[in-house]
């Protein structure tokens, strides 16, 4: 084991380009991913997640700049970086011609783990696959096959562990079960990254985010940090009409709904007295608190202003 | 300690190849013994009393045998490597094999010894199910250790071809090209069923441009002890093919055209 493992970056990006004939994927990214962390990239479709991991798998070659893998580079090292490394691809694919059971085995000794057996056993517990162990990849549904994508990368026992969008089409209970696992996979020290749509999962579950919009890094900070920066609440009323006094804060609903970000529930208070004083009657009235979809919404807006 | 030239990842990978085919055994290797032995059977009922061959040496079908398992060796080890390449590119699922530490001599190794075992599997079969055709004595090569070299190598070049044309290939399409207009014609251009002593003077010397001529001529030399030109030229050939496109496809894998980007 390279004696700098214990110390180094579980993933460091160093000033990565890539470009594809008229679409810059990526434009001097630059990220460290520490030890043990559970971390998000996010962004929407096309900004650069997927060629991230594709170039940190050694999948896609960058045209500039430098990855590494607990320490080893992803192409003068490869063999030992690939060894450290997991990924749940994003496209659903599998091989027609082995069963669950031999294609876990399979992608084990690809990695040097002859004798794999206990620990597929429980991964195929965790992933709720046991009953389908002997079936062929063709028989089994879209979201088992995206289990066993998962199955697939963690049958070596990475220490990273990259999974890109690894609960699309699964239902919500399995999902759970999922994390549930990937959770404990991380307490015993595993670095997870993760990409997915569902931001509530990214909030809930990494430490750390980073957010990218046309292969630029748009934000990186603690998911605490991203939301305090995201203070204030936002408050759809839905009434006839709205005091004149709010028209210019109001922002396009539903029909019938108005929706106001506010800075606390000081000014909501004032809000409430501004309805009572013109005498509109409210109907309903919803309270949101900051999360993670406001910041990522408000971020890749802001980034779309400046460029 | 030191690293093997051919470790796990090539150990695994070549196993999968050999139970990707044995999975499919009556599509891979039973339906290619059956095809060849059609041809037997029509070739050497039609022409028998008509060709000589070898200046009456040996007869027609004993002459066509080598030459119709030499094929099926050849046309097996071929549809094995670029099959598997072509399906594993347009499932994706070839990623399983991009991601793993699996080097790129690893990579060919497995792929092309795949081939090897699937055309030789082939034509061992066809060699066993002609016996009843010429008798037991007289399928036996004179030269076996000639048989096996050639059978080798001829399968081999044929893995290796394969490999370059799943790689190459974007689409099945790609790969009839390749199958349909290139192997296709110089494997039946090649003596499979004459000896170009037979033929006129242009196309004797047009067939010693074609490799496949080679492997086939070097690979009846060991069944009969004779063939059009000396078996040493046919080795010396072979053996260039195989180094210059083991060269190609290696070259192809470490710098992962066509399947890294």
């Amino acid at each position: 084991m390279n004696p700098v493992s214990a110390k180094a970056a579980a993933v460091n990006v160093d000033d990565i380009c890539k470009s594809y004939p008229n679409v810059r994927a990526l434009n001097h990214v630059s990220l460290r991913v520490e030890q043990g962390e559970f971390f998000a990239l996010l962004g929407p479709n096309g900004a650069g997640k997927t060629t991230l991991i594709s170039i940190l798998a050694g999948l896609t070659r960058s045209d500039s700049g430098h990855a590494s893998i607990m320490g080893y580079d992803t192409v003068s090292d490869y063999r030992e970086a690939r060894k450290n490394l997991g990924v749940v691809p994003q496209e659903l694919v599998y091989d027609p011609f082995f069963s669950v059971r031999e294609t876990l085995r399979f992608q084990a000794r690809y990695y040097g783990v002859p004798k794999a057996d206990a620990w597929i056993d429980e991964i195929l517990h965790n992933l709720d696959l046991t009953g389908k162990a002997n079936e062929n990849m063709r028989a089994l549904s879209g979201g088992m096959k995206r289990r066993v994508l998962v199955g697939q990368a963690l049958v070596h026992k990475p220490p990273v562990i990259v999974l890109d969008e690894p609960t699309a089409g699964v239902d919500v209970e399995l999902r759970q079960n999922l994390w549930t696992f990937i959770k404990r996979l991380n307490s015993e020290g595993h670095t997870i990254i993760l990409t997915t749509h569902y931001l509530e999962e990214a909030e809930a579950l990494c430490n750390r985010v980073a957010m990218l919009k046309n292969g630029e890094i748009v934000a990186l900070d603690t998911t605490a940090n991203l939301l305090r920066g995201m203070s204030g609440i936002t408050v759809q009323v839905s009434a006839d009409t709205m005091p004149v006094s709010w028209a210019s804060r109001s922002s396009a609903q539903a029909s019938g709904a108005f929706g106001f970000t506010l800075s606390g529930y000081a000014e909501l208070e004032s809000l409430l007295a501004a309805f009572r004083e013109a005498n509109i009657a409210i109907r309903e009235m919803k309270l949101g608190e900051a999360d993670l979809e406001r910041a990522f919404l408000k971020l890749t807006s802001q980034s779309a202003a400046a460029s | 300690m030191s690293t093997p030239i051919l470790g796990p990842g090539f150990n695994a990978l070549f196993y999968k190849e050999c139970l990707r085919f044995w999975k499919v055994a009556f599509q891979t290797i039973v339906a290619p013994v059956v095809t060849t032995l059609l041809y037997l059977l029509i070739f050497s009922h039609v022409l028998e009393s008509n060709v000589k061959v070898y200046e009456g040496r040996v007869n027609y079908t004993s002459f066509l045998i080598p030459g119709l398992v030499m094929m099926a060796v050849l046309q097996t080890a071929f549809a094995n490597s670029s099959s598997s390449l072509i399906q594993s590119k347009m499932m994706r699922s070839i990623i399983f094999i991009l991601l793993p530490p699996i080097t790129s001599l690893e990579i060919f190794c497995a792929y092309v010894f795949g081939a090897m075992v699937r055309g030789l599997a082939v034509g061992l079969g066809v060699w066993l199910i002609t016996f009843p055709f010429v008798g037991a004595a007289a399928a036996v090569p004179q030269k076996p250790l000639w048989v096996l070299a050639f059978a080798a190598c001829g399968s081999a070049i044929m893995g290796t071809l394969g490999l370059i044309a799943g790689i190459w290939s974007e689409k099945f399409d790609h790969l009839a090209v390749f199958q349909n207009f290139i192997i296709m014609p110089l494997t039946f251009l090649s003596g499979v069923f004459y000896s170009i002593h037979s033929l006129p003077a242009f196309w004797q010397t047009l067939s010693h441009f074609n490799p496949f001529f080679y492997m086939i001529d070097g690979f009846r030399y060991g069944f009969f002890g004779i063939a059009d030109v000396s078996p040493w030229r046919s080795l010396a050939v072979v053996t260039f093919f195989v180094i210059a496109l083991s060269i190609i496809a290696m070259r192809m894998l470490q710098t992962g055209y066509k399947l890294r980007q």
